[in-house]
């Protein structure tokens, strides 16, 4: 593994009156893992919201190759993929349309091809199951080249099957230098994944 | 600047596939400027002078209509997340969704306007110079609309604060609207009236971005 890319200095969060955590300090490297595990409300998803840039830190700093990630959160955007606990899927839109705001033809095609929706391109959304629906989720990261991928339970609802699919790209982003932090309470096909406990 | 006219023709067509949305605000317009000649007769002479009133007001009012579900629907799906990170500023993307807006409530309501200014006898005369006024009126709407929308976002009870933060802000837009038809009808000079819409839209297209995006990231966090 490499030198580190993303490093946390002493991340706390408040919300409300509440703390959420305290002094979470981290670094991943290129091509690494990173799972975030622990129980509900422990601040997970809070903390992915905060590498993507979406929330705010009371203290501490995040670094991308040194330098403060968060000054520019536009910037930073560019470089995260972001997969909520929504799918963020319009119902009214095609699987097709719905990526082609994300990138070209080719792109789209190949993203739907990578979670096997290619034959439902067509289709409007709203006709998708679930797990369907999280397929075309988990396709928008594969639209651009954002090195670093944020996921929350991001094989909620799926099948084996696509599970598997879901490996292979996780594989293949990591082959390529990509960063993947995940939080999750079912097991992930990321081997080698350091764990980082929020307690 | 690909993603913004992306952006912007996502919007659009969304807004074709819930057609009834959209034609909901236009039916609206319609239907409530259709109210007036029943409730305060059909007499030419009085209709005609409330008309160009009638026409904004009820352009008013219809435009802001869709607006609660211009940021709400991409705050409950979590599209809005995604828009954060699309690699648009903020303000960007508040831009493209007032655009947006103007394109799919603001040209129906322009197209609508002229017949029902017909409808409620409007002097001939100051038909052009309504919809000449009504142009930057209605995209001042939008713009000020989509700031508004985005700052009730997530707000209990949005819907209703909504109509009281943005209705103030538009009155210059009114004033300066009927201002602008009724010298037209009283055959005086309806220029300074129009400039000064083209001042309020000047001011507007920066101003209201940047407050709406500065919304929208609160909203997101």
């Amino acid at each position: 593994m490499g030198e580190a890319v993303l490093a946390a200095e002493g991340l706390t969060v408040i919300r409300g009156e509440r703390l959420v955590f305290a002094g979470l300090s981290f670094t991943v490297p290129r091509g690494g893992a990173l799972l975030l595990v622990g129980p509900n409300g422990s601040g997970k998803s809070t903390l992915l919201r905060l590498l993507a840039g979406l929330g705010r830190a009371e203290a501490g700093r995040l670094l991308w190759a040194g330098e403060d990630a968060l000054a520019d959160r536009t910037a930073h955007a560019a470089r995260v993929a972001y997969l909520g606990h929504q799918d963020a899927v319009k119902p009214g839109l095609s699987v097709a349309e719905n990526l082609a705001f994300w990138g070209g033809p080719a792109a789209v095609a190949r993203a739907l091809a990578a979670v096997d929706l290619a034959r439902l391109a067509e289709l409007p959304t709203r006709m998708l199951s679930a797990g369907q629906k999280r397929r075309l989720a988990l396709a928008r990261l594969a639209m651009g080249a954002a090195p670093l991928w944020l996921l929350d339970e991001p094989t909620l609802g799926l099948d084996t099957a696509s599970v598997a699919r879901f490996g292979e790209m996780l594989k293949s982003h990591r082959n390529t230098g990509g960063i993947v932090i995940a939080a999750t309470h079912l097991p992930l096909p990321l081997p080698g994944a350091a764990e980082l406990a929020l307690a | 600047m690909t993603r913004f006219w992306g952006l912007i023709a996502r919007e659009w067509r969304l807004s074709v596939r819930h057609g009834g949305d959209t034609l909901a605000s236009i039916l609206f317009f319609v239907l409530a400027a259709s109210l007036f000649p029943l409730a305060i007769g059909p007499a030419p002479e009085t209709l005609g002078r409330l008309a160009p009133g009638i026409v904004w007001v009820c352009a008013l009012l219809a435009a802001l209509l869709p607006l609660d579900r211009l940021f709400g629907a991409d705050l409950d799906d979590g599209s809005l997340d995604q828009l954060m990170l699309c690699g648009l500023p903020p303000s960007a993307v508040a831009l493209a969704k007032a655009l947006a807006h103007w394109l799919v409530t603001g040209v129906p309501l322009l197209l609508a306007a002229g017949p029902v200014a017909v409808m409620l006898r409007m002097p001939e005369e100051a038909v052009p110079v309504l919809l000449a006024g009504l142009l930057p009126g209605t995209i001042v709407l939008s713009l000020l609309g989509s700031a508004g929308a985005a700052i009730v976002l997530g707000a209990r009870r949005g819907g209703v604060l909504l109509p009281l933060l943005v209705l103030p802000l538009a009155a210059p837009v009114l004033i300066f609207g009927v201002g602008a038809a009724d010298a037209a009808a009283a055959g005086q000079a309806a220029r300074p009236h129009l400039l000064l819409l083209c001042a309020l839209l000047a001011a507007a297209l920066p101003l209201c971005p940047l407050a709406a995006g500065a919304a929208l990231r609160g909203a997101a966090e």
